[in-house]
């Protein structure tokens, strides 16, 4: 403490605290006692805000810390791992990729606009405050069913509002998932993940340093909008929780894009040491976060920072999630060259405080301090929790279940329209054509391919790029689910040709104090790292999201991985579609009887149950080496990983082509032939792993084979593409499967508009 | 080589990749910013795609006001070649520069996807390398991509060739005679809604929008000035 300062003290109208307002808060008795411990007294009102938002599960991590820490981090690749606003990875000629993902789950699920437009305002933000401009957005969505009107609500309010904020500011979405289940119906999952581009030498970080530096806000005013929201992230949905509305922030893209254009300025001007988003807790977090990164104290003189409204509180001001705001530090001598970077661009800077040598995190109203907390023991004392794990034996006994025989089993030419129609399958264009795809003039490949692919304008690299996760497998089986998630972003990337380079996550789950829950975690968490580290691709970072909860139980888990790869030409990129009538199509890899957990069960039965299909990294691994090499040799058209649905699904996918095609190929398929010797309904829709989709010209044939036996895959040839508007024929040994391709495309491309009413 | 400026409002969100394709096509192209009244002796002005100053009214109604739009009306009273991509339409109906106005989509919602649009018009200074009857596919992404005007307008429109692009195959938002781009009566003031400067490159999945900035390039972008007095005075009102 600064020799002779005064201690804190309340601010007038601050209410006692008491235990009922330190409930409210969100801390327990026992985190109480540490407060007070630490700082040797009570808190005042303002400092209960600052230890219930940083100490919050948003913030501290405190029940998942010890299971992230298994995560492998490092790499040659790796230029930034966890605890940055962003992961780095390294990429050719100098180049860098900053990416992340995460979650806005809660407040989406009390306003759907406002939560998911937020959403991607924030995970933007967490892009440029590392000196890169952001090149692509993704997102994964969970929803109930689209057969109740309040999911089709929640679903057409997230998807405008991701649109609406990433289509003002001008990054282009390249890609997605979107699943649907019941689990979603009262707590929806709106993950967004922001990719950006920089020159390792631009890199900048958020540690606050050099004593007497100032502290400026950039950006939009604050208001009383999201305060709470960290803790509001971090407790289960109720029928209460329609009253947290007022505490959903409402972003502003075109200030977004101003702070944007005058944060990267601001980086490459040299004027700022510093520079941090002010996200979740706003103020209060990225001041602290900063002070304690760099080892430094701060002091704010909260009555400085422009507020929207006369009379809020230093409480409300140091809580306040209001949107578009950045920190900077920057040298005394520089504020000025600040103020007027920021003014081009028709915002403010104003200095509120400055980096001190005491390591207090300080903040006065005026001559007041109202708070008074050892910084470095504010983000680090916070305390860690090593929750029990235990698997629901309900799980248990439905991974060992099978669904009932159907009384009558459908030809499995009609199960196969059946699964195109079933909206976790059904093609999302309904939603991607909602998202500028092709601003910035970069997209290769845009949203409906395995992977997004841009290239780099001045390089000859391109970025490949996916988000992906099986909620299903996780709930079965959590170890292979997580694995699956990794497996699967992997193949994705490798289907483009690239070459899978390092993973964000998002891990989405019900409340960590539930043993079924943590166990979930654990385990899936478990699958992700083993997996990472087969496939060398280390976990940079992202963001965990308890408590997804609703008065039904908890969601199905889904710990989503975001995948960045690198094609070393992007004018190389393979395409998942066929192209050329007369081309070999190949199937990669091997089919298992493994319909547990499968889209079929689930489409054709409603059960959803079963041992998933199990991942072999080693497998995985090869199939990811030889697409990455067979596109590098340009052996291939078109490459399409077989997920969800199984082979009859993306066979269907490689024939249908994209939803603006007028028309697709027909296939000649023949699967008499193929690998074990299996039932047709265990043949096209087991979702085995390890498994892809190829065409290539005739031409070709010999030397996609044989690179495949040089790199131990599975590979046999199946048959042939036929005519454009032909028939998708497939022969099995004990049915036929045949459609004309137009049938199957008006299926796939209408389920998902049908439903939303079009 | 011409001189291209290219507007930077705030909210412009295809200024870089529009710069680009003007240098691309080998024109000495450069950024001038909302704010500035100079042009720098630009032989042809673009105006970018974006949400300028947010477009929280109506799109373009704000950006018409801005300082920098003053020299642009001159510049095209003068006869210099303007395009306005997307926004840059929508602030050049909204500056009285071209006739119509564009409404929201007929499905009230954003649309990013790829549309086919046939070259009516290859006389603009941004066509010129066009074939007749030509059909390109280019990407749109727009949430007021809805061109609209009075019949009346549109049948003098239509009588006098000054719808330079039409959509093929079906019409996306709803545009009055499936209109994607317009001129004036100089024919050197050109409005398009889908995007050429996003297909300018066999990696983008083709080039069919690189023509309209060698158009411009090739074109002598002064030759309409003797057809000044052509110019509506209506669509002359900033």
């Amino acid at each position: 403490m600064t020799p002779g300062a005064p201690r804190p003290t309340p601010f007038p109208g601050d209410p006692p605290i008491t235990p009922q307002l330190v409930r409210e808060h969100s801390l327990t008795a026992t985190e109480y006692e540490r407060i007070t411990a630490l700082l040797g007294r009570a808190p005042t009102f303002a400092e209960l805000g600052v230890f219930s938002a940083l100490w919050s599960e948003h913030c501290s991590y405190k029940h998942s810390r010890p299971v992230l820490k298994t995560f492998p981090t490092t790499g040659p690749q790796v230029v930034q791992g966890p605890g940055e606003n962003a992961g780095v990875l390294r990429l050719p000629d100098g180049w860098a990729v900053a990416f992340k993902i995460e979650s806005h789950n809660h407040p989406s699920a009390v306003e759907p606009y406002q939560g998911a437009a937020t959403g991607v305002g924030g995970i933007l933000r967490d892009v440029f405050t590392m000196g890169a401009r952001p090149v692509a957005v993704l997102n994964s969505l969970r929803f109930g069913r689209l057969d109740e009107a309040r999911n089709r609500y929640l679903f057409a309010g997230v998807v405008k509002g991701v649109g609406d904020y990433g289509n003002c500011v001008g990054v282009p979405t390249l890609g997605g998932e979107v699943d649907f289940g019941p689990s979603y119906g009262g707590n929806p999952l709106v993950n967004a993940m922001c990719v950006g581009l920089l020159k390792e030498q631009d890199l900048i970080k958020a540690a606050a340093h050099g004593v007497g530096n100032v502290l400026l806000v950039v950006g939009s005013r604050t208001g009383r909008d999201g305060i709470h929201g960290a803790s509001f992230a971090s407790e289960e949905l109720t029928k209460e929780s329609e009253r947290r509305r007022p505490q959903v922030q409402v972003g502003d893209p075109f200030t977004e894009k101003l702070l944007l254009e005058a944060s990267l300025a601001l980086i490459a001007s040299g004027h700022i040491v510093a520079i941090q988003d002010m996200g979740a807790a706003g103020l209060t977090s990225s001041s602290a976060e900063m002070a304690a990164r760099g080892g430094v104290g701060v002091e704010i003189d909260l009555s400085l920072v422009p507020t929207r409204e006369p009379g809020m509180t230093p409480y409300e001001i140091l809580l306040s999630e209001s949107q578009e705001r950045m920190l900077v530090v920057a040298p005394p001598d520089r504020v000025a060259q600040v103020q007027a970077i920021a003014e081009k661009w028709d915002l403010t800077a104003t200095p509120i405080g400055r980096v001190t040598n005491d390591g207090m995190y300080r903040a006065k109203w005026k001559d007041q301090v109202v708070v008074e907390i050892p910084g470095q023991q504010l983000i680090d004392d916070c305390p860690v929790y090593y929750p029990e794990a235990q698997e629901d034996p309900a799980i248990t006994e439905l991974r060992g279940r099978a669904p009932h025989p159907a009384s009558r089993i459908s030809h499995p030419a009609e199960l196969l329209l059946t699964l195109l129609d079933h909206p976790p399958i059904a093609s999302k264009h309904w939603v991607y054509e909602q998202y500028d795809s092709t601003v910035q003039a970069g997209t290769v490949i845009g949203p409906g391919g395995d992977a997004g692919v841009i290239r780099i304008r001045d390089a000859a690299f391109g970025l490949a790029v996916t988000v992906d996760c099986n909620s299903r497998y996780v709930l079965l089986d959590p170890y292979e689910g997580g694995k699956a998630a990794v497996a699967e972003a992997a193949r994705n990337i490798a289907c483009t040709g690239a070459r899978p380079l390092g993973i964000t996550d998002c891990l989405n789950f019900g409340s960590p104090e539930r043993p079924s829950v943590f166990y979930q975690f654990r385990e899936s968490c478990r699958g992700i790292a083993d997996a990472c580290r087969a496939l060398d691709t280390p976990v940079t970072g992202g963001n965990v999201s308890f408590y997804n909860e609703s008065p039904t139980g908890a969601v199905d888990p889904a710990p989503v991985v975001g995948m960045v790869g690198l094609l070393s030409r992007a004018d190389r990129a393979v395409p998942s579609h066929a192209r050329a009538a007369g081309d070999i199509v190949f199937v990669l890899g091997e089919t298992r009887a493994e319909l547990g957990g499968s889209q079929l069960w689930e489409a054709v039965q409603g059960f959803v149950g079963g041992q998933p299909p199990r991942v072999d990294l080693a497998v995985e691994r090869r199939l990811v080496d030889y697409l990455v090499a067979a596109a590098e040799r340009g052996l291939l058209r078109s490459a399409h990983d077989c997920s969800q649905g199984g082979l009859g699904v993306t066979l269907a996918e490689v024939a249908m082509g994209g939803p603006y095609d007028e028309t697709g190929f027909g296939l000649d398929i023949d699967l008499t032939t193929y690998g074990l010797r299996l039932a047709a309904v265990d043949l096209l829709f087991s979702e085995s792993h390890g498994r892809a989709v190829v065409t290539c010209p005739s031409e070709r044939t010999t030397a996609v084979a044989a690179l495949a036996q040089e790199l131990g895959v599975p590979a046999q040839r199946v048959g042939t593409v036929a005519e454009r508007g032909g028939a998708v024929r497939v022969r099995l040994r004990d049915a036929t499967v045949e459609h004309p391709v137009d049938r199957l495309r008006q299926v796939y491309f209408s389920s998902v508009s049908r439903r939303m009413g079009d | 080589m011409k001189r291209v400026a290219v507007i930077v409002f705030p909210g412009s969100n295809c200024d870089a990749e529009t710069l680009a394709a003007a240098r691309a096509a080998g024109s000495d192209a450069y950024f001038v910013w909302h704010r500035d009244t100079d042009l720098r002796q630009a032989d042809v002005v673009i105006l970018p795609g974006g949400f300028s100053y947010g477009d929280y009214l109506r799109s373009g109604a704000i950006a018409r006001f801005s300082k920098v739009m003053g020299a642009v009306a001159e510049h095209a009273r003068a006869g210099g070649a303007v395009l306005g991509i997307c926004n840059g339409f929508q602030i050049l109906c909204e500056a009285g520069l071209l006739p119509g106005g564009l409404m929201r989509n007929a499905r009230l919602r954003f649309l990013s996807r790829p549309v086919w649009v046939r070259v009516e018009q290859t006389d603009t200074p941004f066509t010129c390398f066009y074939e007749p009857g030509e059909v390109l596919e280019l990407p749109v992404a727009h949430g007021d991509g809805r061109y609209v005007v009075d019949p009346r307008t549109a049948t003098e429109l239509e009588a006098t060739d000054r719808v330079v692009w039409r959509y093929v195959r079906d019409n996306p938002n709803g545009s009055t005679n499936e209109i994607a781009g317009v001129t004036n009566a100089g024919r050197n003031v050109v409005g398009i809604m889908p995007h050429p400067e996003r297909r300018d490159a066999p990696a983008l999945g083709g080039q069919d929008g690189a023509r309209v900035f060698h158009s411009m390039e090739a074109r002598h972008a002064t030759q309409h000035v003797a057809d000044v007095r052509a110019v509506d005075d209506r669509h002359l009102r900033v």
